[in-house]
This record gives C-alpha cells, sequence and structure tokens, in this order.
C-alpha cells in the first residue's frame, strides 16, 4: 500500500478491515486514480496482479444514523438528565469490488473497491476494462443491475436485462412488478400480496 | 361401426378402422419435438433421446430446429420475460395441429425462481399447455410419461363435432400476441384470452 | 380476436429490412441495440457502401433459439459471405434472477438454487458456495467429507468433459454418435449421484461443514467399479474421434487464443491451460484435500480448439488418477461437522470470497455479511461468461461453421451465464 502510496501521486486510498477472520482486508481507491492504481497492480514486479476474477457491485443504502446523548436540562426549575436522540443521515453508495488476483505470482487476492459519490445522480466511477480485459462483461453487469456508470468503458449498455428495461434490479430498493397472483401457502411478503389481490369478501 | 363385429372380423384378418383413427394414429406415432431447450430441464430432454431412455420408442426422437416442421414444443425450462416473446414468437411459426408440453416446475409456475423479476411465473401466460410435467428437473421416465398422455390426448380427438381440437375450428386463434418488452415487465404481462388468474376467495379473521 | 400477424416471423428464416448505413462502422452498435428482438434467424442486409470488404455485408442474429447455440445464447454477428467481421455475444435470455433470490433467503436455502447455476456440475457448484461461506464463517470440515468432496467433484469432472466433447463434435456434424457414448457414461455417473444425493442432476448435497449424507453402504464399491470402467470408454473414445480427420481438420488452428490475452481477458479452466497457462487452482490454491493427491496439469501449445479437447481428455485421465488415489484414501468418520449450525445461522459481519476450480473454470463465490440471517450480498463469478469476452477475438476471420466449433469449445452452461 505504501508502495501504491509512492507509485501513484495524490492518490487517495483508506483501508477497509473485514469483520470476517481470515480474509483480506480491502482497499477503497478514489475513482480519479482508480486506472492508474490498477496499472501499478498490474505491472508491479511484486505484485503482477495479472488476473481480475470478480467484479460486482454493492448497494449500501442510506442509512438513518441516530445518536443517542444524555443532555441536562432545566425543566420545571429542576436540573434533570434527559436522552435527546438526533437523527442523522448517511447518504448510501454503491461500490464496486474488483477481486484480484496474479497468474504468474499465483497470489491474491487484492480487494479493490470504488464508491461513488451517492445513489441518485453521482453513479460514476472510472472502469477498469482498458486495464483488465476480463472485466468488461461483469462492469456491463453492474451498470445493468446496480446502475453505476463506468466512465471509460467501451461498450457500456445493458448485459441481462433487455434494453428497454428502465430500473436497476439488484439495487436493494428495488420494487419487482407485482405478477403474482396465486400462492398455495402464503406467508410474510406474499401474504400482504395475496391480501392486496383477494381482499377479504371478495367474490370470484 | 359396432365393436364385436369389429372383433370378429379382426379374428378373420380383416382390418377395419375409420378415418379418425388412422389419422390421429398417424399423428400421434410421429411427434416431432422442436429441438428448444431452455435450461437445466433440456440437458433431461436430451437424455430422454439418448440410448437409455431412448424417445424414439414413442416416434419422438425427430428433434427439429425449425418450428415449421415441428408438431410439439417441449418448453424445457424456466422461462424469462427476456425470452418469453421469442417462445411465443416460435409457437407461432409452428403449423398446426401444434402442442405443448410445459416441462418442469419453472415452465409451469416460475418454479423455484418464481420470486425472481425476470422471471416468467408460467408459461401458460401466453401459450396453451397440453401437458404439464411437475419436477425439477423431471426425470426422462416423466417426460416419456408425458409425451404417452399426449399421445392418448391425440388419440382421443374428434375431428368433427362440437368438440373439434383448435386446429380444426376456424373461431380458434391462430396466432398468439407476442408479448413486447415494456420499460420494468412484459406488455402485457399475460394473455387474458388464455389464462386468467386463478379466483381465490380468502376468508381471514 | 385475431392478433395482428407480424409479416417478418411467417416469412421466417430470411426478411429484408431497411438499409441502414451507420451502425456497422462505429459506435457502440445502435443498429443491434434498436433491432426488434429476433427471430430463429435474421437477415438484414446492409448497404455495400458500409462495409469495408467487397460484397454484401450481413448482421445475422444467430439465437436465442438456434441449436448450435447451447442453449438461449444469442450472437449478433456482422458477416462478409461466410466471414465473422464481428461478432457481439448478448445474453439475459435465462437472466433468473439467482443473486436476488439468494440475498432474500437464508444462508441454507441458497443451496439448493446453486445446483441451477450450472446444471451439468451442481455438485462443484455446491461445494464452492460451502467454500465461501466456510470462509466467510470459519468452519472446519471434517476429513471424510472433503474426501466425498473430492470425489464427487471429479465425478462431475469426467461427466462434464464428456459430455461437453459430446456436443462439441456434434457441433462438428457428427449427428450425436459421440454424444451418445458420453450420455451412455453420464447415465453411469448419474446413478451413483442418485444413489448418494437422492436425485440425479439437481444433487443439494454439501452444507456448510461437511456434506448432507454419508455414502451409502456399497457406494463406494460402486463408485470404483465406474472409475475401473472409465478408461475404456476414453480409450474407444479416443479410438473413435481424437485422430479423426474431420476433427483434425476442423479444430487445428481454428480459433486461437494467444495466452496474453487469455490472461488479461481472465479465461480460467481448461480454455486457459490449452493456451498454455499453468494455473489450475487446484494446484494453486489448494483447496480442499487437493495438495494430498498427486496428480499433473495437462497444457495446450496452440490455444486452438483442438488443444482445449485435448486438455479436457486429458484432464479425464487426471480425475481418474485422482479419483483412485481418493477411493483407496477415503477414512472412517463423520460427514458433518458437529459444531456447524443448519439453522439459524447468522455469520459475523464480513465478506468473504470463495473460489474453486469447476470444470468449465474458476467459479467463485462473494459474499458479504451483515450479521443476518441473509447475505447482504450475494455474487457468483461465472467461468462461463467471463470465457466468452474473448469469442469475438477468436471468431473474427473464421466462418460461421467454425464460429459454432469454437463457442463449442469454450464450454458455456447458459444457466451459469445468466444466472
Amino acid at each position: 500500500m505504501t508502495r501504491l502510496a509512492a507509485a501513484v501521486p495524490g492518490i487517495q486510498l483508506e483501508l477497509v478491515p473485514n469483520g470476517s477472520p481470515g480474509n483480506p482486508a480491502s482497499l477503497v481507491v478514489d475513482p480519479a486514480q482508480a486506472v492508474a492504481a490498477a496499472v501499478f497492480l498490474r505491472d508491479d514486479p511484486g505484485l503482477l496482479l495479472d488476473h481480475v476474477s470478480n467484479v460486482t457491485g454493492v448497494d449500501w443504502l442510506d442509512t438513518v444514523l441516530k445518536e443517542t446523548t444524555r443532555v441536562k436540562q432545566v425543566i420545571d426549575g429542576v436540573e434533570r438528565e434527559v436522552e435527546q436522540t438526533t437523527e442523522r443521515r448517511k447518504p448510501g453508495y454503491l461500490e464496486a469490488v474488483y477481486h484480484l488476483f496474479s497468474m504468474a505470482r499465483k497470489q491474491g487476492p487484492v480487494v479493490l473497491r470504488q464508491r461513488t459519490a451517492n445513489r441518485v445522480d453521482k453513479v460514476h466511477v472510472a472502469s477498469l476494462t482498458p486495464v483488465f480485459r476480463g472485466a468488461e462483461f461483469q462492469e456491463r453487469e453492474v451498470f445493468d443491475l446496480f446502475g453505476i456508470v463506468f466512465d471509460g468503458h467501451p461498450d457500456l449498455r445493458r448485459l441481462l436485462m433487455w434494453d428497454e428495461f428502465q430500473d436497476h434490479p439488484m439495487r436493494k430498493d428495488y420494487v419487482e412488478p407485482d405478477d403474482y397472483e396465486y400462492e398455495p401457502t402464503p406467508h410474510d411478503e406474499v401474504l400482504d400480496k395475496a391480501r392486496r389481490h383477494y381482499p377479504v369478501g371478495a367474490t370470484p | 361401426m359396432d365393436e364385436g363385429l369389429r372383433s370378429e372380423l379382426s379374428k378373420q384378418g380383416v382390418f377395419t378402422t375409420t378415418l379418425e383413427e388412422l389419422y390421429n394414429w398417424g399423428r400421434r406415432s410421429s411427434v416431432w419435438p422442436l429441438n428448444f431447450g431452455l435450461a437445466c430441464c433440456a440437458i433431461e430432454m436430451i437424455a430422454a433421446s439418448m440410448a437409455r431412455f431412448d424417445i424414439a420408442r414413442f416416434g419422438a426422437e425427430v428433434f427439429r430446429p425449425s418450428p415449421r416442421q415441428a408438431d410439439l414444443m417441449i418448453v424445457a425450462g424456466t422461462v424469462t420475460k427476456k425470452m418469453a416473446p421469442q417462445v411465443v414468437r416460435l409457437f407461432n411459426q409452428m403449423p398446426e395441429p401444434k402442442y405443448v408440453i410445459a416441462m418442469g416446475a419453472c415452465a409451469i409456475s416460475g418454479g423455484p425462481f418464481k420470486q425472481g423479476y425476470n422471471v416468467l411465473k408460467g408459461i401458460d401466460r401466453y401459450l396453451p399447455v397440453d401437458v404439464h410435467i411437475p419436477g425439477c428437473p423431471p426425470r426422462p421416465e416423466a417426460l416419456l410419461h408425458a409425451l404417452m398422455t399426449l399421445q392418448q390426448k391425440i388419440a382421443a380427438q374428434r375431428l368433427t363435432g362440437p368438440e373439434r381440437p383448435p386446429h380444426a375450428r376456424d373461431d380458434a386463434p391462430a396466432e398468439f400476441p407476442v408479448p413486447q418488452y415494456g420499460p420494468y415487465d412484459l406488455n402485457p404481462p399475460h394473455n387474458p384470452e388464455v389464462w386468467q388468474p386463478a379466483a381465490v376467495v380468502r376468508d381471514e379473521a | 380476436m385475431k392478433p395482428e400477424l407480424d409479416e417478418d416471423a411467417l416469412i421466417g428464416a430470411l426478411s429484408t429490412g431497411e438499409v441502414e448505413p451507420e451502425g456497422l462502422v462505429a459506435g457502440p452498435a445502435p443498429a443491434l441495440a434498436t433491432l426488434p428482438p429476433p427471430r430463429g434467424f435474421e437477415l438484414t442486409p446492409k448497404s455495400p457502401a458500409a462495409s469495408a470488404a467487397d460484397g454484401e455485408v450481413l448482421e445475422v442474429a444467430m439465437g436465442p433459439h438456434h441449436p448450435s447455440t447451447h442453449g438461449v445464447f444469442r450472437m449478433d454477428v456482422v458477416l462478409d459471405g461466410e466471414r465473422v467481421l464481428r461478432l457481439k455475444p448478448v445474453f439475459g435470455y435465462l437472466h433468473r434472477n439467482h443473486e436476488k433470490i439468494a440475498e432474500r433467503t437464508t444462508y441454507l436455502a441458497s443451496m439448493p438454487y446453486t445446483d441451477r447455476l450450472d446444471y451439468f456440475c451442481s455438485l462443484t457448484n455446491n461445494w464452492a458456495y460451502a467454500l465461501a461461506v466456510e470462509r466467510l464463517a470459519g468452519i472446519g470440515v471434517p476429513e471424510r467429507a472433503e474426501y466425498l468432496r473430492v470425489i464427487t467433484a471429479e465425478l462431475t469432472r469426467l461427466l462434464n468433459h464428456s459430455c461437453l466433447i459430446g456436443f462439441l463434435l456434434h457441433d462438428m456434424g457428427t449427428m450425436g454418435t459421440p454424444l451418445m457414448y458420453a450420455f451412455r457414461e453420464r447415465e453411469k455417473i448419474l446413478d451413483l449421484f442418485e444413489a448418494l444425493t437422492g436425485a440425479r442432476m439437481m444433487c443439494n448435497y454439501m452444507r456448510f461443514g461437511g456434506c448432507r449424507v454419508d455414502a451409502p453402504a456399497g457406494w463406494l464399491d460402486q463408485v470404483r467399479q465406474v472409475v475401473d470402467d472409465f478408461p475404456r470408454f476414453l480409450e474407444e473414445f479416443e479410438n473413435l474421434i481424437t485422430t479423426n480427420e474431420i476433427l483434425l481438420a476442423r479444430s487445428q488452428g481454428v480459433g486461437v487464443l494467444p495466452a496474453a490475452l487469455a490472461i488479461s481477458a481472465s479465461v480460467t479452466g481448461p480454455m486457459l491451460r490449452a493456451s498454455g497457462v499453468d494455473y489450475d487452482l487446484r494446484k494453486v490454491d489448494g483447496y480442499g484435500f487437493y495438495p494430498r493427491f498427486e496428480f499433473r496439469v495437462p497444457l495446450g501449445d496452440h490455444g486452438d480448439v483442438y488443444d482445449r479437447y485435448m486438455v479436457r481428455v486429458l484432464e479425464m485421465r487426471e480425475s481418474l488418477h485422482i479419483l483412485h488415489q481418493a477411493l483407496r484414501d477415503i477414512p472412517d468418520g463423520p460427514v458433518l461437522d458437529p459444531k456447524a449450525k443448519l439453522r439459524n445461522f447468522r455469520p459475523k459481519p464480513g465478506e468473504a470470497y470463495g473460489r474453486l476450480e469447476a470444470p468449465k473454470g474458476e467459479l467463485g463465490f462473494y459474499l458479504i455479511s451483515d450479521g443476518g440471517p441473509n447475505p447482504y450480498r450475494y455474487r457468483v463469478r461465472p467461468p462461463s461468461l467471463i470465457n466468452l469476452t474473448i469469442l469475438e477475438d477468436m471468431c473474427r476471420g473464421h466462418t460461421v461453421a467454425d464460429a459454432v466449433v469454437i463457442l463449442g469449445s469454450v464450454d458455456i452452461v447458459l444457466g451459469e451465464v445468466d444466472r
């Protein structure tokens, strides 16, 4: 990581720890320097990470952080300790995750992450397809299912859904078309759906 | 013709039949399926045509790549919404009389993938299905059984009278509307002439 | 009500459309994107002005219903006569939302869905997923279970490679004869799977921390018998086809994939090794008990279709070698880690990437846990999809008939390509 910081001037790096034991931490890289970082990782003789195994997206929703603080207030002339809750909205983001391995040195993985600014309009990250050809279809898939726009991708079209489709189905807040009507043993969400379709007392 | 007379004649070495029976016998003994695999079930369909199960015993080993030469569409596997227009179009291109076997849970109802956003919840939303085969995937024996069921169905078809099969009637639809890709779903989501949602009355406290 | 007839659909095979001069020359194929959904075979003549070569340039959508595309795969091919000028694969006709469904269900409930990814090799899919979850939660696997995993995975490899070669030769026009031989052997292996797991294709056998059930009495002897018989089949098969003149003519020098391009495009599996790159995850990662077994990794020289065929044949022989050792050494004992939790399984927050050498290439599962019963993110790294990245590079300049053979040699299964 220090070598990477030395090789690419002005790079912003952040190391994200992994909660799962025995699994590698990941490296968050700013989209502006992502291509330079990737070229370094690929060509550095000590790393030679030439095999991009997996490219995927992750959708992190907007989270509402509730902070509870105890403050002393004077109420009715008596000083009391009162719990005060402040809500802070933390904007969510989309994340493109790359798993890099080295075929030459048979080592890895290095997990590289790029994050978008938010989930709505600033969804651009840099495409690594010019560096690793193997990312081509996977980045298209992430564009299709998550809506992350990869700048610099040679052929960014939808991969799995049809071209007229307008949503990004793998996002966590995607609402699928309500098209299954009958469930023999409804439960949970399906039960709600069944209730909406067949109101109590309605005759066929 | 009287059954007793007929069996008496056959004992004398005289074989009698009717035009209808002859016609149905010919049709049911040479059902040509469309070479049309969608997903996992297609492998079992191939296995059914291979040496151990040998679908040729039932006259149905001639898998045709072109819908123009096929009588039977075995919808073998998950029909996705992206694939559904093509399936309907292929069925429209098949000449009458034509039959559909929905093979496997996915083709019947979406099966394990029913909750997927891109999965059609059963091909019977667009096409009239003759035989359903449950299973995920159904064994090749199940496909053979379905073929025999279809053969019985063909043999029982009357060519005249009010119970004529669709291909002998003028008012039956010759083509089924091909769904279009919409911005969120297929348009229309199902063909109301073929399929309506099951009527369920819920009584809940 | 009679619906309006689609005239083009009725004409069927050939339909002549309007001439669109743009679309062929440059840009990310707007013409293809705006085409109506394909019919079985669709031809749209392009204006001669747009073509670089002499004669007429055709744009053909091969698939999604095409007998040679191994399922619902579609290739938009631009042809100059019989030569392929450009080829764009189109996916998604079997996109079954595996990942979305898996993010809504518990970890264990995704296991049956992994069977249906690559429906030839359900047991290696199971293993890859179990491996990722075991890595995420830090679960150990008993020794006998590891041996059973190796045995089932290598049987799967035998099954997949023999069927693939059958399909490949089917694409070359053998009209099913090698395929019938291959399926005869497949049925024997499927009988073993059925005895072990209860299902022919969708085995659903692995669990996190072992396998679901132990092998029934006498099962290992049956495996031994099949394994002992298999070389006879392989020799018969090879006598039939390896030096067959037509196979040599159709496959040597066709679809050459240089090693540098293969590495850059993340190609894995027998395709990569046919190009001469020594990268077998059984050796590299050494997952399971593979370091205990002695086996060699066959490599190709030229990276053409014939090498891909030959690498697979040799891999089957090495698989038999592994199977002999595994059947000799398999110990008694439990098959499921007693500490493994099947119900109410909630791994700690974190992420893990588990991968193994599936018959088609590197199959990976990437899981992010947020501490809940469902994975927060569940991702399958499909080898079939990524191996198709270089399909265009391999097919360019060859004829359509060769493109079909090259596609056959990539070894794709659409359930895994589209998921």
